[in-house]
């Protein structure tokens, strides 16, 4: 698959980029162009915004029947997580049990593998979510050194509960 | 006067894992029953509308209103043939799109079909093409599949709401039993609790049996405006309401996961429509593609309150007897989900009931009827009220 769809949202799924409305504050995750509080008077007015990276999960599943490009993962968690900024954003939670996973629990963003596409194609990387208390968890990558660091980790499957 | 409509004909194929039949096929005896059922000539139609979710991943096939209406054999009269899509809710919108045309004044009859071909690729595959109704880059990409959102909404309930698993489980009983008696019906057994609660898992919470099945099939009305339905049908069901509402596509954007305000808004909207209230309605089709749409679906219609849908659902309420028969088809999860063809399916079931002629699963005298059809999450909202005894 052709790779621009993928990098053109590298900022968002690398380095956890938002936006916020400069009318009304509210906050964004992806980043958009206009806000749904203001709508046309936000045209302009939104800037980008750096999630903080830490957040509660606010609802999850344990996913058994997955797409393609994950069936070495199963069985993984996705879950809905409310950002500390409001915003709610879909990942996977990792370093973690599905039977220990809970709402309410506090989570942080682990940059790491999602998926790759055969051992030809595009490999991709983004946030995932670790309890706070993980030892992975709070590596938010800023800088491309830490990218290079993150991305050289192991794709979560491969480490088969 | 503003101009009113009516249905004049249905037809529905048998649904299942079809393999002898093509969608053409499919497409071709739904249509012709249809056709039949309400005896007119090819040549007295003046326009087809086709709601079909993908053609395209699952058959490499767009373009299908001109294939389907070349098949049912009124190409030759360059009507003209539109495809309609809103993911699961194609069907429920193409009804409208064809409803609005005949008030319009543009036609007078109008056919309706939809129908989908699901089993010609593996289960992987339709999983995937089922999915394609979520954010691909928002929440497919990290590994949501939709059985995994409706997941999150059930577990979300279940927090909020105190929902248990055996309520989320007598979605599935319930809906069995009423296929059991459907013989158009996927399923035509019944199960008990302890089956679907020992079931395997699909996205925990959900099992397979919280999760409506992989299906082919078809299903097609006649519209025709209403002077002239009276003239042509000894039982024409009139369409008194319809609505249509939208939400955001992916789930992360909404306040509140356990409530589908595009089902409360167009409910509002179709019933407001048709002067009447939702204790008027006497048997309902909805869209359960996973047990938790239900609950969320007789919460957000009114039916019940916020967050006791389970309970409701439990104590037989929805059940034939009950006090509102709900998915007496054996709703999505017993009768199956060729998501195109569902909303027609559904109106088809009410034209049924409105006609007195459902068979095992009548419900008595019923005059009021709703049908409630969903696209992925709740991005599309479909709802009509069908009226019979006109």
């Amino acid at each position: 698959m052709a790779g621009a769809r993928f990098w053109r949202e590298k900022a968002s799924r690398y380095n956890g980029l938002g936006a916020r409305c400069g009318v009304c504050g509210k906050v964004f995750f992806p980043p958009r162009v206009v806000c749904d509080n203001c709508g046309r008077k936000s045209i302009g007015q939104m800037k980008g915004f750096q999630l903080k990276g830490t957040g509660t999960v606010h609802s999850f599943s344990v996913v058994h029947e997955p797409p393609r490009g994950f069936e070495t993962q199963i069985p993984y968690i996705v879950g809905l997580i409310e950002m500390d900024e409001g915003v709610k954003l879909t990942a996977q939670v990792v370093d973690i049990e599905p039977k220990d996973v809970h709402i309410g629990m506090r989570v942080k963003d682990v940059f790491r593998k999602v998926r790759e596409e055969g051992k030809a194609g595009v490999i991709h990387y983004s946030y995932k979510f670790a309890p706070v208390a993980s030892p992975h968890g709070g590596a938010t990558p800023q800088h491309p050194e830490s990218l290079v660091a993150a991305a050289s980790q192991p794709m979560d499957g491969a480490k088969k509960k | 006067m503003a101009r009113e409509v009516g249905i004049v004909g249905v037809g529905i194929t048998k649904f299942g894992e079809v393999w002898d039949r093509s969608l053409r096929d499919l497409g071709l005896e739904a249509g012709v029953k249809a056709i039949n059922d309400a005896n007119i000539a090819s040549e007295d139609i003046d326009a087809l509308y086709v709601g079909i979710m993908s053609p395209g991943m699952f058959l490499n096939q767009e373009h299908v209103a001109p294939l389907i209406a070349d098949w049912v054999g009124v190409a030759g009269t360059h009507i003209p043939a539109t495809r309609v899509e809103a993911a699961d809710a194609s069907g429920g919108l193409a009804i409208r799109e064809a409803w609005m045309a005949i008030k319009a004044g543009l036609y007078d009859i109008v056919v309706v079909g939809g129908a989908e071909k699901m089993t010609d690729v593996g289960d992987e595959e339709a999983l995937e093409t089922l999915s394609a109704t979520v954010d691909q880059e928002w929440e497919a990409f990290f590994g949501a599949t939709l059985p995994s959102l409706y997941a999150m909404i059930a577990r979300r309930h279940m927090y909020q709401y105190g929902t248990t698993r055996e309520q989320l489980a007598a979605v599935a009983v319930k809906n069995h039993k009423h296929g059991s008696m459907n013989p158009d019906a996927q399923f035509q057994s019944v199960v008990d609790l302890k089956t679907v609660l020992s079931a395997g898992p699909v996205a925990e919470p959900l099992g397979v049996f919280d999760c409506a099945p992989f299906s082919d099939g078809a299903a097609a009305l006649v519209l025709c405006e209403w002077e002239k339905a009276k003239r042509i049908s000894q039982q024409p069901i009139k369409i008194t309401g319809s609505g249509q509402a939208g939400s955001s596509l992916s789930l992360s954007a909404r306040r509140d996961i356990t409530t589908f305000a595009s089902t409360s808004t167009a409910a509002q909207a179709a019933l407001k429509m048709a002067g009447r209230t939702l204790s008027d309605v006497q048997v309902a089709e909805v869209h359960d593609s996973y047990s938790i749409a239900e609950i969320l679906a007789v919460e957000d219609l009114g039916f019940c309150k916020k967050g006791e849908g389970g309970a409701f659902v439990e104590s037989g309420a929805t059940a034939l007897g009950g006090r509102i028969p709900i998915n007496t088809s054996g709703g999505l999860k017993a009768r199956g989900h060729p998501l195109g063809a569902t909303g027609i399916a559904q109106a088809v079931e009410i034209v049924y009931q409105l006609r007195g002629k459902a068979g095992a699963r009548q419900v008595k005298d019923a005059k009021v009827g709703l049908t409630h059809n969903v696209g992925g999450t709740g991005g599309t909202c479909l709802v009509h009220v069908l009226e019979g005894g006109a």
